[in-house]
């Protein structure tokens, strides 16, 4: 029961970012290795509101996703757009844009460490317990797992019951075909791009809460989110939602039954036996 | 840049007396390149522990005037390097700093590896190599090896037997009992530490009813001190780096882990660490602690104003010290002959920042091993060579 | 040497034509040639020239898979990492030569694994799993140091000469480059380059691509194992967390890439002006060398796509298509530069019209 909650409180939160890189990945086609450093900028947002309002970092959320919006709509038109129209063939534009956006990835970080410093960087918010079934948990863990499930199902109704929701879901499906119905291809993807970043920038402004990080901790999440979203299937948001919960309790069962020295080999581990087994995913659509 | 860190470094010296610069002709100055992690994992460690106590130390000898050489006073120029975490860029480092750059001083690197990765190149170059932030048992066989290798800290298992041996006096006062949960961070100093401590553990009486490892950079420190809490010790020993530092403390506290002693090694002497857990901070056990005194007080206050960096207390005082006894074995010496410097280092006391210290053998005759934190200051209450200690106090609530 | 992707196709045999006995003769003149570096300099200059010994065995073996297939593996510093444990761990046990050989095979043990896992599927999924493979690999050691409760042979201790790893890697470089000559020049080199052109047109071909690149996964970390093992002794002292450091990956991509990717001596030209570039930031800017780094790898994928190889490829053809005078060729390759940022820029014109 224990490792039931303790993963779901994980999987909560990757799931949040894991739903950032799916919108990048799933509909705008860029597989953006910077996705992990911008879940850092995300903290260090929150952590540099923390400090100066003292007030309850939730409220970073308000500033974090329209900054995070913005930065990532901008990086869409500038650095990514011209790849795409350079693009011969879909297998070109991932290298380049694999290559491109981990290029970003170090100025991101280059820019952090400027900004904030090299050292380990975390503040404590709502670190006491609360019980459940009579076993403790950490609050901010609970707080951030709430708020994680609250935007997850916001964006998953909007993506599906609105019309931008439904162009996205159509670019994510087909482009081409999209574009012959009249969706705006290119607009819709610097969408879906943009709001992948705030969507994962808000996920660090969660993780933020409770973990010790420092500006190069990105690659670790970008690496998460990678399984996640693969596991899942690409393109697929209830995959995705899923994905984190099996990585979270996964890690919490082997860590708590096995060995916490493992817990990272579990993931691989996992992400191995359905690339073996299920290359497209849980509920990823087999493709010729 | 290195133009620029000694403007930033003598600046304030400079400004407040642009006049008497201008007058007097400014003797050339000592060039001491500093080499560490700018980038790269070990990065965050060396922005809090490797290279501020060099800029305080520059900041406040040219504040002074600079350094007392037999033909006036010279100030201090640091040049400091990005080895990214790669022991081959800190070679070539060392190799630049020596043959183009020219400096007159080297300082020690930043981690063990590093520092036995670039001896040959130190000993080559004909630079003496001073190090504070290099852990190792075979400390006697390398200083042997590298006759101007120097020490400026103990030995690993000095480091386990400190902390064993502070668990070990409170079961044999009879104040906790004889189980404990020991859990390491899988890498290097952490594995290192776990092996130590296993049989000395045992020597000591106690019964290891929690033994695993976990790795660096895990998210989640509740499944281990679940696990731990679980095995209902007495006793919880986390050798520990950085970042689980951290987490497991949270981890502890929310889970109301219920120990009379709670021990993590490295990142407790960090003043974020109490900063952050606040009053649960209070009488956790960790590596490093500082006597208490006015000085001591003083350098902390200084250390964040000139630096803007919050000192640790394990080895930022040490990195000072190591610091103030190069400069009085410079003056001493009244040149810059390297060789004459690292000799005036054997053998001879000095007094500094913690206290008076030497060097025999190349290694320094004293550290503290165990620190507590009490009252927001985190006191040594164990070590080698020091006289007195701080009380050890039980841990009695998360806050 | 440029047989790589020219001409030769699958039955070229074993008879060798004149160019490439021409091109094999100037391959051992520029080794001997490089080899006589460190009779010549030391200190700071050696250290420069080991660098680029060593960037240049790298790349050119990551060259080897990543050059024809289009994968882009970043597990250089996993096969790194694991040639250098092995060497470690076994210092006390068996001889060095013996410990190199072994480390190739861990390294080819551990490619074989990942590649029959990874390479039968999308090239993404490559790409992932070998970003994290260094960080895999660590963990997965030091949870079995923290078991088996060993530090035993994280030192090593064998003394040898800063000339003598020059040599070593420098005679490891040259053997990349002829398994490189030879492969481009056999059937699987062949095969290889059908893959990377369309690999739907590769399987109808009746090749068996995942094979084939299996293979020279094999190969390619195997190389990048040795070079582990060849350094592990100047290193010293072995731990975790400095032998899987994952940016020697990156470093080994953007230094092939910006030699470019299609001519086996194209890392090479990479390797050599982006280790003094890279020097030259570390000196002026210490504070700021990730952020360089992020703006180098930006600068190549975006302006030189093709690499410094492809830039010298197209002033070549072009002076000879043109017929004109003799230019150089540096000039020639700025013309190459102004003229893929005129094409992005073009590229945004007619979309924003």
């Amino acid at each position: 029961m224990d490792i039931v909650i303790i993963g779901l409180l994980l999987g909560g939160t990757y799931a949040l970012m894991a739903m950032g890189l799916q919108l990048q990945y799933g509909v705008a086609r860029i597989m953006n290795l910077a996705n992990g450093e911008m879940l850092i900028a995300g903290a260090f947002g929150a952590f540099w509101f923390y400090l100066g309002t003292k007030a309850s970092p939730l409220l970073a959320l308000l500033f974090v996703i329209p900054l995070a919006f913005a930065l990532n709509w901008a990086i869409y038109r500038v650095l990514i757009l011209p790849l795409v129209r350079r693009a011969k063939s879909q297998g070109k534009l991932e290298v380049d844009s694999i290559l491109a956006t981990f290029g970003l990835s170090f100025i991101f970080i280059g820019i952090m460490v400027a900004v904030f410093g090299a050292q380990y960087t975390d503040y404590a918010y709502l670190s006491e317990p609360i019980f459940i079934f009579g076993e403790r948990y950490g609050l901010n863990r609970v707080v951030a797992f709430l708020a994680s499930a609250a935007l997850c199902t916001g964006l998953y109704v909007w993506l599906h019951k609105t019309r931008a929701g439904l162009a996205l879901r159509a670019v994510s499906v087909n482009p081409s075909a999209a574009g012959l119905v009249s969706i705006n291809v290119a607009r819709t993807s610097a969408f879906a791009f943009a709001l992948g970043g705030a969507v994962t920038a808000a996920g660090g402004v969660l993780l933020s809460m409770y973990l010790t990080f420092d500006a190069s901790y990105g690659v670790v999440f970008t690496l998460k989110a990678l399984i996640i979203v693969i596991l899942g299937g690409v393109g697929d948001i209830r995959g995705t939602i899923v994905a984190a919960f099996i990585l979270g309790l996964a890690e919490t069962a082997v860590a708590t039954l096995i060995d916490p020295g493992l817990t990272l080999a579990a993931a691989y581990i996992l992400f191995m036996i359905v690339l073996l087994v299920r290359p497209e995913g849980l509920f990823g659509r087999r493709t010729a | 840049m290195r133009r620029r860190e000694f403007l930033k470094y003598s600046a304030v010296t400079a400004l407040a007396a642009p006049f008497v610069r201008v007058a007097k002709a400014d003797l050339p100055a000592i060039k001491v390149a500093v080499i560490g992690a700018k980038t790269g994992p070990l990065a965050p460690g060396a922005a809090v522990t490797h290279f501020p106590p060099y800029r305080l130390w520059a900041h406040e000898v040219n504040a002074g005037g600079g350094l007392k050489l037999k033909d006036g006073q010279h100030k201090v120029e640091l040049i400091e390097y990005d080895d990214r975490t790669q022991p081959p860029e800190a070679i070539k480092a060392v190799e630049r700093a020596a043959t183009v750059d020219k400096v007159d001083w080297i300082g020690g690197l930043y981690a063990t590896g590093f520092n036995l990765a670039a001896a040959p190149t130190f000993a080559r170059l004909g630079y003496p190599q001073l190090t504070q932030a290099c852990v190792t048992d075979q400390a006697p066989l390398i200083v042997k090896k590298y006759p101007g290798f120097f020490m400026f800290q103990a030995s690993t298992t000095s480091y386990a037997k400190g902390a064993i041996g502070v668990l070990k006096k409170l079961k044999d006062g009879g104040q906790i009992g004889n189980k404990v949960a020991a859990v390491n961070v899988a890498d290097d100093f952490g594995i290192e530490l776990a092996n130590k401590g296993r049989p000395l553990f045992k020597e000591a009486g106690f019964d290891i009813v929690y033994d695993k490892s976990y790795p660096l950079g895990a998210q989640d420190y509740t499944p281990v001190i679940n696990a731990a809490k679980a095995a209902n010790p007495d006793a919880f020993v986390a050798w520990s780096y950085p970042p689980d530092t951290f987490g497991l403390a949270d981890a502890a506290k929310i889970q109301g882990l219920n120990v009379k002693a709670y021990y993590c090694a490295v990142g407790c002497a960090f003043q974020g660490f109490a900063q952050k857990n606040g009053a649960a901070a209070e009488n956790i056990l960790g590596a490093g602690g500082i006597n208490d005194t006015p000085e001591i007080r003083a350098f902390y206050k200084r250390h964040k104003e000139v630096t803007n960096v919050d000192a640790d207390y394990w080895g930022s005082p040490f990195y000072y010290a190591m610091l103030q006894v190069l400069a009085q074995s410079i003056e001493a010496v009244g040149s810059l002959d390297r060789m004459a410097i690292a000799a005036h280092f054997r053998n001879r006391k000095f007094k500094t920042l913690i206290g008076e210290v030497e060097m025999p053998g190349q290694i320094l005759d004293k550290v503290y091993t165990v620190g507590q934190w009490q009252g927001g200051f985190f006191a040594a209450v164990a070590g080698q060579g020091f006289s007195d200690y701080a009380q050890v106090k039980l841990k009695t609530s998360w806050g | 040497m440029s047989t790589m992707a020219k001409t030769s196709a699958g039955g070229a045999g074993l008879r060798i034509t004149a160019r490439e006995a021409r091109n094999l003769l100037a391959g051992a003149l520029i080794v001997v040639a490089a080899g006589f570096v460190p009779l010549l300099f030391s200190g700071y200059v050696l250290q420069v020239a080991i660098s680029i010994v060593m960037y240049t065995a790298f790349a050119t073996s990551w060259l080897l898979f990543s050059g024809p297939t289009n994968y882009i593996a970043l597990s250089t510093a996993a096969f790194f990492g694991i040639g250098m444990y092995v060497t470690a761990a076994g210092i006390d046990l068996a001889p060095y030569p013996v410990l190199i050989l072994a480390s190739g095979v861990a390294g080819a043990l551990l490619a074989a694994v990942m590649g029959l896992a990874t390479l039968r599927v999308s090239g993404v999924y490559f790409v992932i799993f070998s970003l994290g493979l260094a960080e895999l690999v660590r963990q997965i050691m030091t949870w079995g140091q923290h078991v088996f409760g060993t530090m035993s042979g994280l030192y090593v201790t064998i003394d040898r000469s800063e000339p003598m790893y020059y040599w070593q890697l420098l005679l490891l470089a040259a053997v990349i480059f002829l398994v490189g000559w030879w492969i481009g020049r056999s059937r699987l080199g062949f095969a290889l380059r059908i893959i990377g052109n369309d690999e739907v047109v590769a399987v109808h071909c009746g090749i068996n691509t995942a094979r084939a690149k299996v293979i020279l996964f094999v190969i390619s970390s195997t190389f990048a194992s040795i070079v582990g093992a060849l350094v592990a002794p100047r290193w010293g002292y072995v731990e975790p967390v400095v032998a899987f450091n994952p940016s020697l990956s990156f470093q080994v991509v953007i230094m092939a890439l910006l030699g470019g990717t299609h001519r086996l001596w194209g890392p090479l030209l990479g390797v050599i002006p982006f280790t003094l570039l890279w020097e030259l930031i570390s000196i002026e800017f210490p504070d700021q060398t990730t952020l360089l780094l992020g703006v180098c790898f930006l600068l190549i994928v975006y302006v030189i796509p093709n690499g410094i190889t492809g830039l010298v490829e197209d002033a070549l053809s072009r002076r000879a298509g043109h017929g004109g005078p003799v230019g150089d060729t540096l000039s020639r390759g700025a013309h190459g530069v102004i003229g893929s940022v005129r094409t992005l820029l073009q590229g945004r014109k007619r979309h924003n019209a």
